[in-house]
């Protein structure tokens, strides 16, 4: 009798720590979105964001608010973790809250969320002109032929490489690995990023993309990565290990790891995001001030093909101020809004005209280099299905870099693993 | 941990009879109160905890366990125009089976693979950690046991690492494990630690031993404080050996304190998720089953909930077989008293 007792309030006590994080999460949200009436749906709008790292939030409050007396806008910061912002914005998106106006996307959430019914597809009265924008954004905004978000910022990954060893940067893989014997004694070749996480995705389909190849096709849920192209982009990355021009370390490399390598001078290539641009040339400890170029990413037989970063801002369909919103986003893509997420935060413009500007350019010397990569950039597969397709990649890849596998067997697992994901 | 307080070692040594101590019958005596009417406000008095307790814990184990048998609405399918289709419906087991067997569509790369995986790594963690620990707990509270000079600095020291919060400590390992790390350093060796399935577990474990060895060391001198000094005095006197009287009183003595902080360890790593996530991120064969059910909940709630019903039952076993076969008293009970 007593043991069961106990073991009863063990039970209890245990349910309580493993159960009590999955409480939420019932499907309950309604479909559709953006049916109502967008006369007099006016007024003041919450923005609602991850934390502000790059401190733009002032300048751009500041500049809509003294446009907008009676509809100004209060930003709502969420954590400066992605995985953190995403559930928050699940959970405020299942419980109806008009509280979240204008909602800041990652580009790999778009698809989700607007499958979902969470925000107002930007078509008929919301229509949002994208005339300037740059392609690869608008794409990774679009869901089903419609625009569902804003491109606000962009990112776009670059070859960082050592000037003073390589005058010329490479153009392709082969003229990239040629190079590897430039390096000085005790110096890695090349590194991005390949732990085990979502940087591993980015990093593979810039592989797979920059071969030609594709991971899902154009509707979001068929994949098509079992082709010769897409394997010869992997080939590149797992080459890199079985023969050395990338470093074994290199196998724990999340950004601010690799970028530690290149700074201390033990890497001759980098894949790795503009961010790092100041900290190489600024940094106390960077042993490669101007010693350091940028270039496009290198491909299988020319430029390679970025993969596509940064933020989308949507319209929630529980917002009760939608047609201010809408405002909102049109004044996002402005220019003068555009320039100040580039001067205040240093955030990649998603306006083409941004990365023409003489004094800009002066400030950010990397800025056409960046433009190029962006107009090559191939956005990362914009699936409802994101979760279960970056945990296939991801998983696969790390194992086949690691040679536990062959690339034919990853990528069929990828195939076949997204094929179960979208089959519901 | 913030159970602590209710683990009393104390209670073989002292007095085990009824907690009430209102004479020889205990039950008799309930009996009684309830007539009286002492009953009623006895469930008046603890009716705030229990309406408590159920909406803390007795509602979400009842939503997990019912969402587990709906249709989340992101396995509903698309319909023509890309929107998922309504969920909620009832799929009874569905999401168990996916769990325990998906079979064929189950490739590398599913959470549904690495079902079985997790389950064993996660055991292989309780294991290991729960092994070491309690080995190199022991050590440490009869360090902090004895009477010397400077006795205080050890028991501060040996504390230390349990103060300091599982995702700090998690960050500090990695940045030892790194390859540039401190450890390969100091070891000369050239070892990418958290990139291959031996070291990265093996650093898991050890990060865990480091940052809980203290938690069992402290359970374990509670227990050892409440040894009288004459016991041993007096096997002294018949000539014991220091091993002697190790194995003799100390380790049967301090027996109850050992089940119990062995219980809650292994309840503990049962359910470890922020050091292997923080350490490899579940990479390199180091995903438990909490690693699991957080990765399912970023796709499907539901099946997330399967998930975690799964783990709250194989903990609540596990907690079972420990209390039935080994006897372990968590809560000290009046039953105790009345059944010998």
């Amino acid at each position: 009798m007593r043991h069961t007792k106990i073991a009863a309030i063990a039970g209890i006590a245990v349910a309580s720590m493993v159960l009590a994080a999955c409480g939420g999460g019932s499907g309950k949200s309604g479909s559709g979105g953006g049916s109502t009436d967008p006369s007099n749906s006016r007024g003041p709008i919450t923005f609602v964001q991850g934390k502000d790292t790059s401190g733009i939030i002032p300048a751009i409050t500041k500049l809509w608010n003294d446009a907008h007396p009676d509809e100004k806008v209060t930003v709502v910061q969420q954590t400066d973790q992605a995985d953190q912002q995403h559930d928050d914005l699940v959970q405020h998106f299942q419980t109806k809250d008009a509280g979240y106006d204008v909602v800041l996307v990652d580009v790999i959430w778009t698809a989700e969320f607007a499958a979902k019914g969470y925000l107002v597809p930007l078509k008929g009265s919301y229509a949002l002109p994208t005339t300037g924008l740059l392609p690869a954004t608008v794409k990774a905004a679009t869901y089903a032929g419609t625009l569902y978000a804003a491109p606000e910022t962009s990112d776009g990954g670059l070859l960082y490489y050592r000037k003073d060893l390589v005058p010329t940067p490479p153009t392709t893989w082969d003229e990239m690995i040629a190079d590897c014997k430039k390096a000085t004694a005790g110096m890695g070749c090349y590194a991005g990023q390949f732990s085990q996480y979502e940087g591993l995705t980015v990093n593979a389909a810039e592989a797979i993309n920059s071969a030609g190849g594709v991971i899902v096709k154009d509707d979001g849920k068929t994949p098509d990565i079992d082709t010769d192209a897409a394997k010869k982009g992997l080939d590149f990355l797992v080459n890199g290990f079985k023969q050395g021009y990338i470093p074994k370390a290199a196998i724990t490399y999340q950004e601010e790891q690799s970028r530690a390598a290149f700074q201390s001078g033990q890497l001759l290539f980098l894949r790795n995001w503009p961010y790092v641009y100041n900290h190489l040339s600024n940094d106390g400890d960077s042993k490669v001030k101007g010693k350091f170029g940028v270039a496009p990413l290198p491909g299988l037989t020319g430029p390679g093909a970025s993969s596509l970063g940064g933020h989308s801002a949507a319209i929630s369909a529980y917002s009760d101020h939608k047609q201010t919103a809408l405002e909102f986003l049109k004044f996002i893509d402005s220019e003068e809004a555009q320039k100040t997420f580039l001067n205040v935060g240093s955030l990649a413009p998603v306006l083409a005209s941004t990365y023409s500007d003489p004094t800009l350019v002066a400030k950010f010397p990397y800025l056409p280099t960046l433009l190029k990569g962006i107009q090559n950039a191939v956005p990362r597969p914009v699936t409802p299905f994101y979760p279960k397709v970056t945990q296939a990649i991801e998983q696969n890849v790390y194992t086949a870099l690691q040679g536990k596998t062959t690339v034919d067997t990853a990528v069929k697992n990828i195939q076949s693993a997204i094929q179960t994901a979208a089959g519901g | 941990m913030a159970d602590t307080q209710e683990i009393q070692p104390a209670d073989q040594a002292g007095s085990a009879g009824g907690a009430d101590g209102s004479g020889p019958n205990p039950r008799f005596a309930l009996r009684n109160k309830v007539k009286s009417g002492e009953g009623r406000l006895a469930a008046r008095l603890i009716a705030p905890a229990v309406i408590l307790m159920l909406a803390v814990i007795g509602y979400p184990v009842v939503t997990a366990v019912w969402s587990s048998l709906h249709l989340d609405k992101a396995d509903a399918g698309l319909n023509p125009q890309g929107f998922f289709e309504v969920g909620g419906k009832w799929v009874g087991f569905k999401y168990y089976t996916y769990w325990f067997h998906c079979g064929s569509t189950c490739v590398p790369g599913t959470t549904g693979h690495d079902f079985y995986p997790a389950i064993g790594q996660t055991l292989l963690f309780t294991g290991a950690t729960v092994f070491f620990e309690v080995i190199l707990g022991m050590i440490f509270a009869l360090m902090m046991n004895g009477t010397y000079k400077g006795r205080g600095l050890v028991r501060a020291v040996i504390l230390v690492p349990w103060a300091i919060p599982t995702a700090v400590t998690a960050q500090l390992w990695k940045f030892m494990f790194d390859y540039q790390g401190i450890l390969n350093k100091v070891l000369h060796t050239n070892i990418v630690w958290l990139g291959n399935t031996g070291t990265a577990r093996a650093a898991v474990v050890i990060a865990d031993v480091w940052k809980t060895t203290p938690f069992i060391a402290l359970l374990l001198l509670a227990g050892l404080q409440v040894i009288p000094a004459d016991i041993y005095e007096s096997a002294r006197v018949d000539g014991a050996t220091a091993w002697q009287r190790f194995r003799q009183i100390t380790l049967p003595l301090v027996k109850p304190a050992l089940l119990v902080a062995v219980l809650f360890r292994i309840l503990d790593v049962l359910r470890i998720y922020d050091l292997p996530q923080i350490l490899t991120g579940g990479a390199n064969g180091t995903t438990t089953l909490s690693i699991l059910v957080v990765r399912e909940l970023r796709s499907s709630p539901n099946n997330a909930s399967a998930l975690s019903t799964i783990t709250f039952v194989l903990i609540f076993v596990v907690a079972f077989l420990l209390v039935k076969v080994m006897g372990v008293n968590v809560v000290q009970t009046e039953a105790r008293g009345a059944k010998k």
